[in-house]
């Protein structure tokens, strides 16, 4: 094409400016102790680690995992037969239902987990109704069942559109043939549909845990000031107690924590071919 | 039979699920009682409470401005970005583009976070200028990639075409490969405006003292328990978002149609 290869060079400084720079910082910052306030001053250590590595830090990095885990299995249940019956409707069926999933996620992130507070509150709806039937008022904020529950909220659109994407993009004669061949109905989905959607599931499972891994929002709105996740620990470093060394060390924890999630999960993705970037990761 | 109505009733269900606390809220930001869970009338008490609110107005303004400043630069750099990446091949495209997803893929605290170093690190003050910078920087990945698929579609000849008709390069960009890009451009740079609106992670570490944009604003009154003023926020903003995605959503049907047309 034309000699304009220059054009991306504003990028480019922005690129290394804003992206690469702040990162080895972070990096510099999570082997090295000291005041905060001297650069110079700071030194080599490990220390942050063995930090995290205490019970206290462990706790909250495996219940974290594990609260993601559990959200991203949810999405995956309740997420994975909508998609399929999203996309064996009629194509104008299924351009609303698509529209109607894509739209919750277009509210504010904040408002919609601030909606569950309105549900689930002492005096919120849930309790307003099992009041009228005689219940007592029940416990529903502030525990981890709350927070799951923000987090399959939030997240659970991000599961069943790239597993739609897939399903709708596959190939009706492989299905066709599958019957053809004398296989049933369970057999069908089981060897031939299952298999073929799992790309889509990979990519579901991504964009599902990666947020829910990484929240501090939903914790600390539905978990209440008991609820602390790797998210809380590191904006605690960073907005409160400000030993950015510990913050930083734990955001390069989360970091590569998740990486190597994501090199392991799509290694079960054999179609994955970078479509023009991504394949690094 | 059955089965058909089992699916109905699942697919009813999952929908109920995501609307219902939506409707709730935006319900209640008409109920003329600060507690929740009882009707007592309908008012517009919160909306007019709203806009008296300076706390929510300052933060409305913020948030308005970084979106429309942060989109139209990132929109400006990432289009002339996408162009130049197309241009390239080889190790330094594939370089390039992976570090395009590394804020995509990360997450959006470790991008807070070490935007928050950066800024400390230069000493600069945290306040719009900051924010503004980080706003630029993640919705800089989200230009570049609505753009690329529109220049790979693009004839790779067209540019070439009208420079030998005697074009300067300058020129055949400005009439030629924009005007074929712009669906991309214009997508990019609806899709900057609303993840800049949406954002909170990342304004909440780069912000300064008594900046904050909507989101940040809802964190902290959110956290002092529930307040009507955020229901009536909330249906605005709901109203406002739906609309927006309604218009991308007839924007791409349309070029879809016109794709297919000229086939």
């Amino acid at each position: 094409m034309m000699k304009i290869r220059n054009t991306a060079f504003p990028y480019f400084i922005w690129l290394g400016i804003f992206i690469v720079v702040p990162l080895f910082l972070v990096l510099y910052f999570a082997f090295t102790t000291g005041d905060s306030q001297t650069l110079s001053e700071f030194t080599f250590s490990l220390d942050n680690y063995k930090r995290f590595l205490t019970p206290i830090y462990l706790n909250v990095f495996y219940r974290s995992v594990w609260l993601a885990v559990v959200s991203t299995a949810i999405c995956l249940v309740l997420g994975y037969p909508i998609a399929f019956i999203i996309s064996k409707e009629k194509a104008k069926t299924r351009n609303v239902m698509v529209l109607m999933l894509v739209i919750p996620m277009w509210m504010n992130f904040l408002l919609r987990t601030y909606a569950w507070l309105t549900l689930l509150g002492k005096n919120g709806i849930i309790n307003y109704i099992a009041g009228k039937l005689g219940f007592q008022e029940l416990d529903l904020l502030y525990n981890d069942t709350a927070v799951l529950l923000g987090m399959v909220y939030n997240f659970l659109p991000f599961m069943v559109l790239p597993i739609f994407s897939v399903m709708s993009k596959m190939d009706r004669n492989l299905i066709e043939a599958a019957e053809d061949l004398g296989a049933d109905r369970r057999r069908t989905f089981l060897k031939v549909i299952f298999p073929l959607s799992l790309p889509g599931v990979i990519t579901g499972i991504t964009m599902v845990f990666i947020p829910a891994v990484s929240t501090f929002v939903i914790s600390s709105l539905l978990g209440g000031n008991k609820s602390t996740l790797i998210g809380n620990l590191i904006e605690q470093q960073f907005r409160y107690t400000g030993d950015w060394h510990f913050g930083s060390s734990m955001s390069i924890i989360l970091m590569v924590f998740i990486f190597l999630a994501m090199a392991l999960t799509s290694k079960f993705d054999k179609e994955k071919e970078g479509e023009g970037g991504g394949g690094l990761w | 039979m059955v089965e058909k109505s089992i699916k109905r009733l699942y697919t009813f269900m999952i929908f109920l699920f995501l609307y219902a606390p939506i409707i709730v809220l935006i319900v209640f930001s008409f109920n003329d009682s600060k507690s929740r869970g009882v009707w007592s009338g309908f008012t517009l008490r919160w909306y007019f409470e709203l806009f008296k609110d300076r706390e929510v107005l300052r933060a409305l303004y913020y948030t308005i401005f970084i979106a429309i400043t942060s989109s139209l630069i990132s929109t400006i750099i990432g289009t002339f970005a996408a162009i130049g990446i197309f241009g390239m091949n080889g190790f330094g495209k594939k370089l390039v583009l992976n570090l395009n997803y590394l804020p995509v893929l990360n997450p959006d605290i470790v991008t807070a976070v070490a935007l928050m170093t950066l800024f400390r690190f230069v000493k600069l003050e945290f306040g719009v200028l900051t924010m503004l910078l980080a706003h630029v920087t993640f919705c800089l990945p989200y230009v570049i990639l609505s753009i690329l698929p529109k220049l790979k579609q693009m004839n790779r000849h067209l540019a070439e075409a009208a420079m030998d008709l005697g074009a300067t390069p300058l020129y055949a960009l400005r009439k030629v490969v924009l005007p074929e890009i712009m669906p991309g451009i214009i997508t990019g740079a609806l899709l900057a405006f609303t993840l800049s609106i949406d954002d909170f992670v990342i304004s909440f570490f780069t912000t300064g003292h008594g900046i904050s944009n909507l989101s940040i604003t809802i964190f902290s009154m959110a956290r002092r328990g529930i307040n009507p003023i955020i229901n009536a926020l909330s249906t605005l903003m709901f109203i406002i978002m739906v609309s927006l995605l309604l218009i991308i959503n007839y924007r791409t049907e349309k070029q879809e149609k016109s794709l297919v047309e000229r086939r």
